[in-house]
């Protein structure tokens, strides 16, 4: 059986993961630059070793407050729609390889902002993982 | 016809800039017969039929080589350069053209016609009857190497010491033996006009391959000495690099300043010099003159001025000056679109020229300097001049402006509506300047690329239109400014001046609520960069500071907080997210590493006009509401005289000596026009101040009319009620209201206008004023 790797993070206690074949890299960061008028969504923008990279807050994707952004954030970089983008999480958690046979559709109790980003669910263990699409995270029109 | 294929690259890219002289070279004969341009424009022809002939593109032979004909007759003096002759020559460099293009597409000629276009040329041929028809043989090993030198020396004189002989390279790489390049330098001695790789191609003794390889080597070796050739894509990268290094060192000094080190210190100091060299040095190598672009003008000008029946003289001044070639690009277009225009509507036709006085002949002059960190190309011509009130009218009837607000908007202001999407000031739509390609195009390419546009014209004397261009794009002059706890960039080209705000000596105040600020006299109308920003607004007026910025052809002001200092940042492309919010051009990594946005400047500005159109609809407002208004109060002798202040479009300071008289009036010449006086002291009967110098002059503008109120000094600005005030039966008063402790009186405007000016409200209708306050321009 084919397995897929996944970088997990948490949002909210809640477990999530990215296609790794997605992910350029994760750090903290702690000095964004505030953009006004942009969507609610945008935690700010930040220089990665030279390049510009927007922040999307993933606690206001799941319709949860933003975070406060005053100290390190957790920055999971991904390539959505062909540019560098970050999502603002909780915490980092490991990559994990995964059977595509333990893919399931999102469950019907999962509602409310998170239904539209994710793909479907992995059991790991003793808790579950929802497969984040990584275009539907990172927009923010 | 692949191995040619770096061969045949070379000669496209080669004979495509030759073409551009051509067509410049051509005009300029047909202006000034000179033997050594009919020289230059055979050999670019012959160069190009030589290796045409070589790569076996028949038509393009057949037809340079009729050209060729042509051009050896004229350098011969057989016959003389006729303008048709000229005609003919430029169509036979526009089929050329059009084969090369089809060469490049698709490696094939195509089946481009040449038929007509070699029998216009042979027609041309005084001698017609025995016009040279088969082609000459491949003048390959000449060809190539000349059109490789040209490109970088001047044609003809390649560098004949670097170029090693042809039949050395082949013995070199094995291709022929040493006897039969003998045999073929022998026969060539003999009388044989082909050239040594032709020879020994016919002859068999050699494979085209290697005979390319060779003459490839050949060229390459001669241009190696002074110029190569770089891929633009490589000269992009480096420039990002640079770009990236020029943030590190921004970001080391900022470091170092505060390093105790002095070894730091130094060294900081010495990457900071030569990261500057560097840079200055990469940008360099992206620069190509503006003539590369000015060389298709000529051209583009006879075709023109034929069409028309006009005389039009192309001159260049500055044709040297360097530009980025990502910017030379983009300055492409408006550039053509603004001679086209020029020659179309700027220039005048013969009869109507001698008619004004004017020689027949018109000049259009192509100007290009460096200034300030700027390019400034200007499209000049000597034509009619764009009658400005001919540009507020039209701009009123298209809907651009408000009528009240054309009226009140000066001169310059007016003209800037050219470039407003819709206009278009030609009382005929031609094929040439009216194809919706209009100003207003050439005003937003200029801009996407950092740039200004301006036009400055005088009525029947001519028209000067000026692009202001970045030297280049990546890396721009800016200000950081702080705006709350944010810090923002402004791009410096837009940014005239800086004031300070210090609530005694210069100070914020508010027109129906919009805040305004007086700049010398004028009033500037001021953005709020923290509203704007959609973030609370301060609430203090005091300490903060108004960058003057001119964009859109409008002056304005933005209120920020704070001015850090001015410096050299590196434009990073904002993520497609934030298009929609319009009012930022980029981002840019400060000194710190901390990502700072660029200002949209031009959006700022259509965010101050709609302030002020916000404060017109208050205006308006007020005025139905009769509740308030803003007034400018003076001092008129001893008494304090109140003008509605939107009733004003300018305050100024007269030279006593620059009054004249006309009749029994006072009057002014003001901006190119006459400025009726009207002394407040004597309508009112008052003790006049005693003459100064200057006298001060409240301007009232409406639709297009101007008039001064002279008083003795300006002394507030403060918000009235309208409901407090007395009757006074005195002439020329409504009425009088307590303003800061001292009875205020309240001009009538009507009467003191038609005082000095009994025709003023005669075009202008008499419902305007009826009221007395608050009604201005903005309520007509």
């Amino acid at each position: 059986m084919a397995t897929r790797q996944y970088a997990t993070f948490e949002v909210d206690g809640t477990l999530f993961g990215v296609d790794v074949a997605h992910v350029q890299e994760v750090l903290a960061f702690s000095e964004y630059t505030a953009v006004p008028l942009a969507p609610a969504a945008i935690g700010g923008l930040f220089n990665l070793r030279g390049q510009v990279i927007a922040a999307v807050d993933m606690r206001v994707q799941l319709g949860l407050p933003r975070h406060t952004m005053d100290g390190a954030v957790m920055n999971v970089i991904l390539h959505a729609e062909d540019e560098a983008v970050s999502l603002l999480v909780d915490k980092i958690g490991e990559v994990v390889a995964l059977d595509e046979g333990s893919f399931e559709p999102p469950p019907d109790t999962l509602t409310g902002p998170a239904r539209a980003l994710v793909l479907g669910t992995f059991k790991i263990e003793d808790r579950l993982m929802l497969a984040l699409d990584v275009d539907a995270a990172a927009d923010t029109r | 016809m692949d191995d040619l294929g770096e061969i045949v690259d070379e000669f496209l890219v080669e004979s495509h800039e030759n073409l551009d002289q051509l067509d410049g070279d051509l005009v300029a004969l047909e202006r000034e017969p000179s033997r050594d341009l009919l020289s230059s424009i055979f050999r670019t022809i012959h160069t190009i039929k030589g290796t045409s002939g070589f790569l076996a593109f028949g038509r393009l032979e057949a037809l340079t080589h009729a050209g060729e004909s042509l051009l050896s007759r004229l350098r011969d003096g057989v016959q003389p350069v006729t303008p048709e002759t000229i005609t003919a020559l430029l169509a036979m460099v526009d089929g050329v053209r059009a084969l090369l293009a089809s060469i490049e597409e698709g490696r094939v000629e195509g089946d481009i016609p040449i038929d007509g276009l070699v029998a216009q040329v042979n027609a041309q041929i005084a001698d017609a009857a025995a016009p040279p028809a088969d082609a000459p043989p491949a003048d390959a090993a000449a060809g190539t190497g000349e059109a490789t030198v040209s490109v970088d020396a001047p044609a003809g004189a390649p560098d004949e010491e670097a170029r090693r002989p042809l039949g050395e390279l082949l013995v070199e790489s094995g291709a022929a033996v040493d006897t039969d390049v003998n045999w073929a330098l022998e026969k060539q001695t003999g009388g044989d006009e082909r050239r040594l790789g032709a020879i020994l191609l016919d002859e068999g003794k050699t494979n085209p391959a290697a005979v390319n390889d060779a003459l490839a080597a050949q060229g390459r070796r001669s241009v190696a000495d002074a110029t190569i050739r770089v891929d633009v894509d490589l000269l992009d990268s480096l420039m990002n690099l640079v770009g990236e290094l020029v943030l590190v060192r921004n970001q080391l000094v900022r470091a170092a300043t505060d390093a105790a080190d002095p070894v730091i210190v130094r060294t900081t100091q010495r990457l900071n010099l030569i990261t500057s060299e560097l840079q200055e040095g990469i940008m360099k190598t992206r620069m190509q003159p503006i003539e590369q672009l000015w060389l298709k003008l000529p051209r583009v000008v006879r075709d023109l001025s034929t069409t028309f029946g006009k005389q039009v003289r192309v001159a260049m001044v500055g044709a040297e000056t360097e530009l980025d070639r990502s910017l030379l690009e983009a300055v492409k277009d408006p550039l053509t679109h603004l001679v086209r225009n020029a020659v179309d509507h700027g220039i005048e036709s013969p009869e109507q020229r001698v008619a004004a006085g004017k020689s027949a002949e018109g000049t259009l002059t192509l100007k290009a300097y460096h200034e300030s960190g700027h390019v400034t190309v200007e499209v000049i011509d000597d034509g009619a001049g764009i009658d400005v009130e001919k540009v507020r009218a039209k701009a009123v009837e298209r809907g651009i402006l408000a009528a009240a607000e054309a009226a009140r908007m000066e001169p310059r202001e007016v003209m800037m509506q050219v470039f407003a999407p819709g206009f278009s000031t030609a009382e005929k739509v031609t094929n040439v300047s009216g194809r919706g390609v209009g100003m207003d195009v050439v005003k937003t390419n200029i801009e996407r690329i950092g740039g200004a546009v301006d036009v400055d014209s005088t009525l029947g004397e001519g028209t000067v239109w000026r692009l202001t261009i970045p030297l280049t794009l990546a890396i721009i002059q800016a200000l950081t400014i702080d705006s709350g706890d944010d810090r923002y960039v402004i791009p410096q080209v837009a940014v005239h001046e800086l004031v300070y705000v210090d609530g005694e000596n210069t100070r914020i105040e508010y027109v129906s609520g919009a805040p305004v600020y007086r700049l010398r006299g004028k009033l500037l109308p001021l953005v709020r960069l923290d509203a704007a920003l959609g973030r609370p607004a301060g609430t203090d007026d005091r300490g903060v500071y108004i960058v003057v910025l001119q964009a859109d052809g409008r002056r304005f002001g933005v209120v920020v907080d704070r001015v850090l200092n001015t410096e050299e940042v590196v434009v990073k492309a904002l993520t497609s997210r934030f298009k929609e919010i319009g009012i930022y051009a980029g981002a840019t990594i400060l000194g710190d590493g901390k990502v700072a946005l660029i200002l949209d400047v031009p959006a700022l500005a259509r965010r101050s006009q709609l302030s002020a159109d916000l404060s017109e609809e208050d205006d308006a407002a007020a005025e139905s509401a009769d509740d308030s208004s803003r007034l400018l109060v003076t001092a008129v002798g001893a008494r304090r005289i109140a003008v509605p202040l939107d009733t004003v479009t300018r305050l100024e300071q007269f030279a006593a000596e620059a009054i004249e008289w006309v009749g029994n009036r006072e009057v002014v010449q003001y901006r190119g026009r006459i400025l009726p006086l009207v002394r407040l002291s004597s309508l009112l009967g008052v003790e006049a101040a005693p003459p100064g110098d200057t006298v001060s002059a409240v301007v009232y503008t409406e639709r297009g009319r101007s008039i001064a109120l002279v008083v003795d000094g300006i002394d507030d600005i403060v918000e009235s009620t309208t409901t407090d005030h007395e009757e006074v039966d005195d002439h020329g008063i409504l009425g009088s209201t307590v303003i800061a402790q001292r009875v205020t009186e309240l001009l009538d405007v009507r009467r003191a206008i038609l005082a000095a000016d009994p025709q003023f409200y005669a075009t202008t209708g008499e419902s305007v004023l009826t009221g007395a306050w608050g009604a201005g321009p903005g309520a007509a």
